[in-house]
């Protein structure tokens, strides 16, 4: 340490007289006064006041609807069908009615807002989600089971899946999997109707947008199908991969309807690639479309129908399935915890304050010290 | 008694190689490195893994890397793990390759050995036990050697064994008279004495042995050995034979072990992590039990989903391996950067130190130097001082500062400090008087006017100085004259005559030549009454020229005042105010009177003198009672002051470090006179003390008894304090608090030191304001550190200049080296070294202070950082199926500690300031709470986790509140797992950040730097590992794509961070606020106050009136009267000394009157008259020493030893002009040494 240097003179060790060197570089030095940390307080518990008042209104404006169908109405078959392993290929359709009790509208004060902040989203701000209760997408080795080098579509990991997704990379003939991994494999594979009844007693389809549901980033750069071309159409391109084990269909051929939405692309299986952090979550299955018919202006009360190709077997872990039906503001969907913690906050911080000041005016001794 | 190593006793044959072989004695090669090229790996790797923390990591290490356990990637832990050791093992390589270079350096050195009756240049390390090798002047002695024969009269030799003792005094050491004869190499080539003697051991002042040579045997001492590490001073050269070579030496025993210097925090800090693994591990049982129930619950039903693993067989296996992840997971709550930060904290504390300009010293171009880069924080944390005093209080210089003659005050003294403005110019004695010593320094021109005019009370005064002392003179060149005077006090007296044209010159046994104002002078020296202990004074009976018979006598005012002729009263009092004044001044004192006498009278004492020393029962007390009779009635003239100087700037040091709470010891191998001297002219001692003990006893019961009486007279003083009040008992001594001091001697000490007397008195010092411990050695320094180290449980600090305080050096908890001086060695085994011991308040104080300050307050922000970062995956255990899922990203975990929140929390540690330097000097109160270990310690530490889960649980569960349900403004949902992450990271981030900018007490460029830039790091790392980028490379690794964006666009997000950042920091502002508002520290006040009104405390503050105290009793040693008459301290001519060489005698009386004739009939160079020249035949000068006060005198030097009188030898050694600092006297010295060897009762016959 302390390097000497081989000046000459006789202060040629002499340390340089820097303010840093010296400890001596200028220097803000706040201390908690109570001129500075009383206001501090109140400012806060104003501030969070405000924003969870302003919250609690933006909420207020938005509603939710949750149909549980696991075992409603004539589901409870199809539920009891799904116990067993066995009976994973037959069919079963059902349904469950359900009553929506208020329109969910358009919010149009925020209309501006909802159409910047959604670029890739179809016109209309009903959403329908489907709902997993019990489902745990947040198991380490659940969450590991995936192979993102597969999914982005690279040849070389198309057939060879990571060792991440046993059991779940190879099947029993050891063909690779596509797409391999827990997490592919347990998709949620529920298709979804929902049926407006109105009181004339028709029955009208709730014309949802299937598509654009997944983050940009997911459907443009995470997920990408390995490569085709007019001759090399997408089966061709998943040769020698199999399908995973539960699904009834192979990636390939996911959308019927939408041949751009088939293989790694497609946009449900996308969003059940995002894992949940949570065991109870919703992911989005579509959104409403206003294009035409009672639903320009949202989604009208009244009666509605669900139909279910009930596919997701939820009975041996103790789930549950639901529809969610949802509307949302700047803010997002209704979400009641945030403004109630602000004003919880807001009040606790009052209180702390008002404790602070009479501590402070009461028995505090800097008072005094200051004065000496 | 000895300890008795497996060697039992040593044989050592000269010049026999093979024989010695046998018995495999140490080389003289020394070895204090630890590694070399082969071992260097292996053993520091073992040395580093012997750190609980090193070991915990490689553990988890090995943890990792098996597939099914690791929760996180392998890079998390060896990244760390490799930079800390290989940082820790550059670092030891580099002090080891220091160390290699050195050995190397001092192995190499040159000696001559004879081979083969050759004198071979030989390298050190190749010298072997029973060589015999020729030292020459100036040279170090190579290793522990007899001495054989010398170059110089009678085989003396000298040395100067600063390096081992730190006595700075000159010894003289003696050969056997049968191997003095053996002046040539050729005669030494056949010397095969065979010596045998005590093993080796660490006694530096003993040493018993026997030289078995031609069929007789010769009991050797310490007097005859010369030891490695001493120097060779004032001898042209002298041969020795190895005894003890290398680690056998008595230097290298004496060093004592390196031990490396843990800090409290350092231990701690190991405690701490203890006990976080152990929290850990709980913390891994409340998962693991969670795994178990839950994969027996719903993990067994979801297998269809996520079969276990092939190993997996039952849910209890899973939970055990779940255990292992989540001991993985939460590992970073005892983060491998920690002790990476640590080091480099400190490390930009040393160099704060090293580069500080306020602890430069310019006169020796030194800076301060932290050697060791581990231990600053200690220094904020130092309770006890151990000081050495020659060269660490004291300059070791002495000045003539003031005087006063005849009822008047002359002298100014300088302002110690140099601070006084208005220096008077030194004045210029050269101009009239030729042969007066440069260096000397007066400043007061009436004492000069006073000579001129030729006061006759000033002459007489200046003649006292001139006449009535043990100084020798030599005359190099005409009019060159130096001082050889045995105690620097003296030296500086008569310097002092000499400038003021009174000039001693030379001396025979019978006579006293002056130079008085420009006229010769040669005194008749009738007698010598020599000095002692008990006399406390000395006298001179002188004939002057023109036949008046005259006493001269100096000594300490006390015993003088008594002995003053009445009629001198009133002058008296003045002198003896006077006498105060100077005293205040920590100056030491003497007085002067003279008594003319008349012819019978004088030959009616001498004939009563003559019967006393003949005397063979109670010579001693016959003798002082002879002399008490003559210096009676007699005349005072006035006192001197002659100032030990102290170094700059020491008694203000002290004061402040007093008010510091901090205790200081001064060990010292000096004299007990000279160490309370010392003491009181540094303001550790106090004439308002309410009482000073001094321990004294020579055994164990006497001892005992003083520590008790000791401790009893506290107990009493305390209760009549308190007004008769219930007395506290013995084990509350230390809350009594009267002013004490203690002063204990070495040979007391060691008594007090044995196992059963040591608590007693420890308990008996730290109830004392201050201890002194004198005429300690080496060792027993070390011993005292050691004891108050372990019973006291505080920090203790030893500083010290010289060889002998490495042991209490490398003892104390830091070891401080002043440097600049001349020996290395206590510097060299020191952790920091600086030029001035007043630097000390400022290492202590300001260094000290803030390192502490720093590292609690960074330890604290560090543990809490980590727990509020690592228990969110605690949490988020519960929801995720007790599958230790982390809650980050990996990337996050990896760069949290290194990147994210490292050097805003490094740049508080490095750079914070609760209060500027000057006020840390101006309160040293503020250095209390180290002392106390308040800033850290296992409370703080608990609040620190307590703040740190809370902030977990707020980080998990407000965004958990909030995600859980929130979607983005599109509609999609926000609770995917990368979402949730993104938003806890960066919340994370955020209220660390907040945190440290709340604990951030000083805010300079480069803290707002690193705060703001860690936050701005954090948002472009987090940007470019979720870039498409990254992904498109490498899409397994980077699977976080788009996340940063997605997340950190929402509204909702950014409410959730603000929402938890408000949580979590609110209720630590309030309960700072509320610390600050009902308790506030000192600091906090100092630092608020702005208008400090309080003034600067004046540390210690003069004492009025002082206790007198002669400096005349501190540095003398009796019995050079008598070699000044004997003569043999003159050098001798050839011719005695032929004759005189070739005898041994074993009374050393005869030797003296043998000596005494040779002399008279050698010695023709000052012709005497006819009757000076009867009188000093007929009636040879008065030797005034006895066998038996010396005895006494001895006593207290070698305690253990009962001496002979047989070996006295006295000698007189000669001494090259010293280099002296500015503005010095130019102190001569002349060290004397009356040593007595002890060596009948541990002869080894046979």
């Amino acid at each position: 340490m302390g390097k000497k240097q081989a000046g000459t003179g006789p202060l040629s060790r002499r340390p340089d007289n820097s303010a840093f060197k010296q400890q001596r570089l200028p220097a803000w030095s706040p201390s908690l006064t109570p001129q500075t940390v009383l206001p501090t307080f109140y400012i806060l518990s104003l501030v969070c006041l405000l924003l969870g008042i302003w919250l609690l209104i933006t909420v207020e404006y938005t509603y939710e609807l949750k149909v549980d169908y696991t075992d409603a109405g004539t589901c409870e078959q199809c539920f009891n069908l799904r116990k067993h392993a066995i009976d994973s290929s037959t069919p079963c359709k059902c349904t469950v009615s359900f009553h929506v009790p208020k329109t969910f509208p358009r919010v149009s004060f925020q209309h501006d807002v909802v159409r910047l902040s959604a670029r890739c989203l179809p016109q209309g701000d009903v959403f329908f989600y489907y709902g997993l209760r019990n489902f745990h997408q947040n198991l380490r080795r659940y969450m590991d089971s995936r192979d993102d080098a597969q999914m982005v579509g690279r040849k070389n990991n198309l057939k060879a899946p990571s060792s991440y997704c046993a059991p779940f990379d190879y099947d029993a003939n050891g063909k690779p999997i596509a797409p391999c991994g827990a997490v592919a494999n347990s998709m949620f594979n529920d298709s979804l109707t929902v049926m407006y009844n109105p009181t004339d007693g028709s029955k009208i389809q709730v014309p949802l947008y299937r598509k654009g549901i997944a983050w940009y980033t997911d459907k443009n750069v995470k997920f990408r199908n390995p490569p085709t071309n007019n001759t090399f159409s997408l089966q061709q391109a998943f040769e020698g991969t199999t399908r995973p084990l539960y699904w009834q269909r192979p990636v390939y051929e996911l959308d019927d309807t939408d041949s751009n939405n088939n293989g790694f692309i497609n946009d449900d299986l996308i969003v059940w690639m995002r894992e949940a952090a949570f065991p109870n979550f919703k992911k989005l299955y579509g959104v409403l479309n206003r294009a035409q018919g009672p639903f320009t202006e949202g989604l009208p009360a009244g009666n509605y129908t669900l139909s279910i190709n009930y596919n997701f077997p939820v009975e041996p872990f103790r789930g549950r399935k639901e529809l969610v039906i949802s509307m949302v503001t700047w803010f997002g969907g209704q979400n009641y915890f945030l403004p109630i913690a602000y004003l919880v906050t807001s009040g606790l911080i009052l209180v702390t304050a008002v404790v602070l000041t009479t501590v402070f005016v009461k028995v505090g001794k800097k008072g005094k010290n200051m004065e000496e | 008694f000895f300890v008795f190593f497996t060697e039992e006793e040593r044989r050592v044959r000269a010049n026999d190689r093979e024989y010695n072989e046998k018995f495999q004695y140490a080389s003289n090669c020394i070895m204090t490195s630890k590694y070399n090229i082969i071992t260097f790996l292996p053993v520091n790797l073992f040395e580093q893994f012997q750190e609980v923390a090193n070991t915990y990591f490689l553990f988890l290490l090995i943890l990792q890397l098996i597939p099914q356990i690791s929760s996180l990637s392998w890079f998390t832990t060896i990244v760390p793990l490799v930079l800390v050791l290989s940082i820790t093992a550059v670092k030891d390589a580099t002090d080891d390759y220091f160390r290699h270079k050195s050995d190397n350096q001092v192995n190499n050195r040159q000696s001559q050995v004879l081979i083969g009756g050759i004198l071979q240049k030989e390298k050190w390390m190749n010298v072997r036990v029973g060589d015999i090798i020729k030292l020459e002047n100036n040279q170090f002695v190579a290793a522990d050697l007899l001495l054989l024969s010398s170059s110089e009269p009678h085989s003396l030799c000298y040395i100067e064994t600063a390096e081992l003792d730190g006595e700075t005094n000159m010894k003289v050491r003696q050969s056997l008279s049968v191997t003095s004869e053996l002046g040539d190499p050729n005669n030494l080539a056949q010397f095969d004495g065979e010596v045998v003697c005590e093993p080796p051991n660490n006694k530096l002042d003993r040493f018993c042995g026997t030289l078995y040579w031609k069929d007789c045997k010769y009991p050797l001492s310490n007097q005859n050995m010369l030891l490695r590490g001493c120097v060779l001073r004032n001898t042209e050269s002298c041969y020795g034979l190895v005894i003890f070579a290398g680690p056998d030496t008595k230097l290298m025993q004496n060093s004592g072990r390196t031990k490396f210097k843990r800090t409290s925090i350092d231990r701690l800090m190991n405690t701490l992590v203890l006990w976080i693994f152990g929290f850990l591990v709980c913390m891994g049982v409340i998962l693991a039990i969670g795994n178990a129930v839950w994969e027996k619950e719903v993990g067994a039903l979801f297998q269809s989903f996520l079969p276990w693993d092939p190993p997996v067989d039952n849910f209890l296996f899973s939970a055990f391996l779940s255990f292992w992840s989540y001991v993985i997971i939460l590992n970073t709550v005892v983060p491998i950067s920690l002790y990476v930060s640590v080091e480099v904290i400190r490390l930009g504390h040393s160099y704060f130190i090293n580069w500080d300009r306020r602890m430069f010293c310019s006169r020796s171009n030194t800076a301060a130097e932290a050697r060791t880069t581990t231990l600053n924080e200690e220094l904020g944390q130092v309770e006890y001082i151990f000081s050495d005093k020659t060269g660490t209080l004291t300059q070791n210089i002495m000045t003539f500062n003031k005087c006063s003659i005849n009822g008047r005050a002359y002298g100014e003294v300088m302002d110690i400090l140099g601070a006084q403005q208005k220096r008077v110019q030194p004045l210029d004695f050269t101009a009239w008087n030729p042969l007066a010593d440069r260096d000397f320094c007066f400043y007061d021109q009436s004492l000069l006017e006073a000579v001129m005019v030729g006061e006759p009370a000033v002459h007489e005064f200046l003649r006292v100085l001139s006449l009535c002392h043990t100084v020798m003179s030599e005359e190099k060149r005409e009019g060159v004259l130096v001082y050889k005077a045995q105690s620097p006090d003296e030296g500086a007296l008569v310097t002092a005559a000499r400038n003021f044209g009174f000039v001693f010159r030379s001396r025979t046994p019978g006579t006293v030549t002056t130079h008085e104002l420009g006229k010769a002078v040669t005194y008749t020296l009738l007698a010598i009454l020599d000095f002692n202990n008990i006399r406390k004074r000395m006298s001179v009976i002188v004939r002057n020229p023109e036949g008046r018979i005259r006493l001269y006598c100096k000594g300490a005012d006390t015993v003088l005042f008594e002995r003053l002729h009445s009629c001198n009263h009133e002058l008296m009092n003045i002198t003896s105010d006077h006498l105060n004044e100077y005293a205040g001044d920590g100056l030491r004192t003497l007085a002067l009177a003279y008594r003319d006498l008349s012819e019978e009278q004088w030959e009616a004492w001498a004939e009563r003198f003559r019967g006393a020393d003949k005397a063979t029962d109670c010579r001693d007390d016959r003798l002082a009672a002879v002399y008490e009779e003559i210096e009676q009635d007699m005349m005072l003239l006035g006192a001197t002051a002659v100032e030990d100087k102290l170094q700059d700037g020491v008694p203000e040091t002290i004061a402040i470090l007093s008010l510091a709470n901090i205790k200081i010891w001064v060990l010292t191998g000096d004299k007990q006179e000279t160490a309370v001297n010392i003491g009181y002219s540094c303001k550790m001692l106090t004439d308002d003390m309410t009482e000073i003990f001094i321990v004294n006893g020579h055994t164990v019961q006497s001892v005992r008894e003083e520590l008790r009486k000791s401790r009893e007279r506290m107990l009493e003083s305390a209760r009549t304090r308190d007004g008769g009040k219930e007395a506290p008992p013995s084990s509350l001594l230390e809350s009594i608090s009267g002013e004490f001091a203690l002063i204990i001697s070495g040979h007391s000490l060691a008594h007090a030191l044995e196992a059963d007397m040591e608590r007693e008195f420890l308990e008996t010092a730290c109830a004392c304001r201050a201890v002194i411990c004198c005429r300690v050695t080496p060792l027993q320094k070390a011993l005292v550190v050691e004891l108050v180290k372990r019973h006291k449980k505080a920090v203790t600090l030893a500083i010290g200049d010289g060889a002998n305080d490495v042991s209490m050096i490398k003892t104390a908890h830091i070891g401080v080296g002043i440097s600049g001086q001349e020996g290395i060695q206590a510097v060299l085994a020191s952790d920091y070294s600086f030029s001035q011991f007043r630097f000390l308040q400022r290492l202590l104080l300001v260094h000290g202070r803030w390192s502490y300050l720093r590292m609690c307050r960074f330890l604290c922000y560090f543990f809490y950082k980590n727990f509020a970062f690592t228990m969110v995956h605690f949490w988020f255990g519960f929801f995720c199926g007790f599958s230790a899922q982390t809650v980050y990203d990996q990337y996050f975990i990896t760069l949290y500690n290194i990147v994210y929140t490292s050097l805003p929390v490094l740049a508080m540690g490095i750079f914070d300031q609760d209060v500027p330097e000057q006020r840390s000097l101006e309160y040293p109160k503020l250095y209390e709470p180290g002392q106390l270990n308040l800033l850290f310690n296992k409370r703080e530490f608990f609040i620190c986790i307590a703040q740190g889960i809370y902030t977990s649980v707020v980080l998990f569960f407000i965004p958990y509140g909030v995600l859980s349900h929130a979607t983005q403004s599109n509609g999609v949902p926000l609770a995917d797992y990368q979402t949730f992450a993104v938003t806890t990271a960066t919340a994370l981030v955020i209220v660390v950040s907040v945190q440290i900018a709340l604990d951030t007490g000083y805010w300079t460029a480069i803290n707002h730097f690193f705060i703001w830039g860690s936050l701005g790091t954090y948002f472009t790392i987090l940007f470019a590992m979720h870039s498409s980028i990254l992904f498109n490379i490498f899409p397994k690794q980077f699977h976080f794509l788009g996340s940063a964006h997605n997340t950190l666009g929402q509204p909702v997000v950014w409410l959730t961070i603000a929402l938890a950042t408000v949580i979590s920091i609110a209720p630590v502002l309030a309960f700072r606020f509320l610390k600050l508002d009902l308790k506030p520290q000192l600091s906090d006040t100092v630092r608020n106050t702005q208008l400090v009104l309080q003034k600067k405390r004046k540390p210690g503050g003069r004492v009025g009136r002082g206790s007198r105290r002669s400096g005349y009793a501190f540095a003398h040693q009796e019995g050079f009267g008598e070699l000044i008459t004997s003569g043999k301290n003159m050098r001798l001519s050839s011719m005695a000394l032929a004759t005189f060489a070739s005898r041994h005698s074993s009374s050393w009386i005869d030797t003296l009157r043998r000596k005494k004739h040779a002399n008279s009939t050698g010695a023709q160079n000052t012709p005497p008259t006819g009757e000076d020249s009867a009188a000093s035949s007929q009636t040879p000068p008065l030797s005034t020493s006895s066998s038996a006060a010396g005895k006494a005198g001895q006593a207290c030097n070698e305690p253990v030893l009962t001496h002979s009188p047989d070996d006295i030898a006295l000698s007189v050694i000669r001494c090259p002009e010293r280099e002296v600092g500015e503005c010095s006297t130019g102190t001569v010295q002349v060290n004397i040494h009356l040593k007595t060897s002890s060596s009948t009762n541990c002869i080894l016959w046979g």
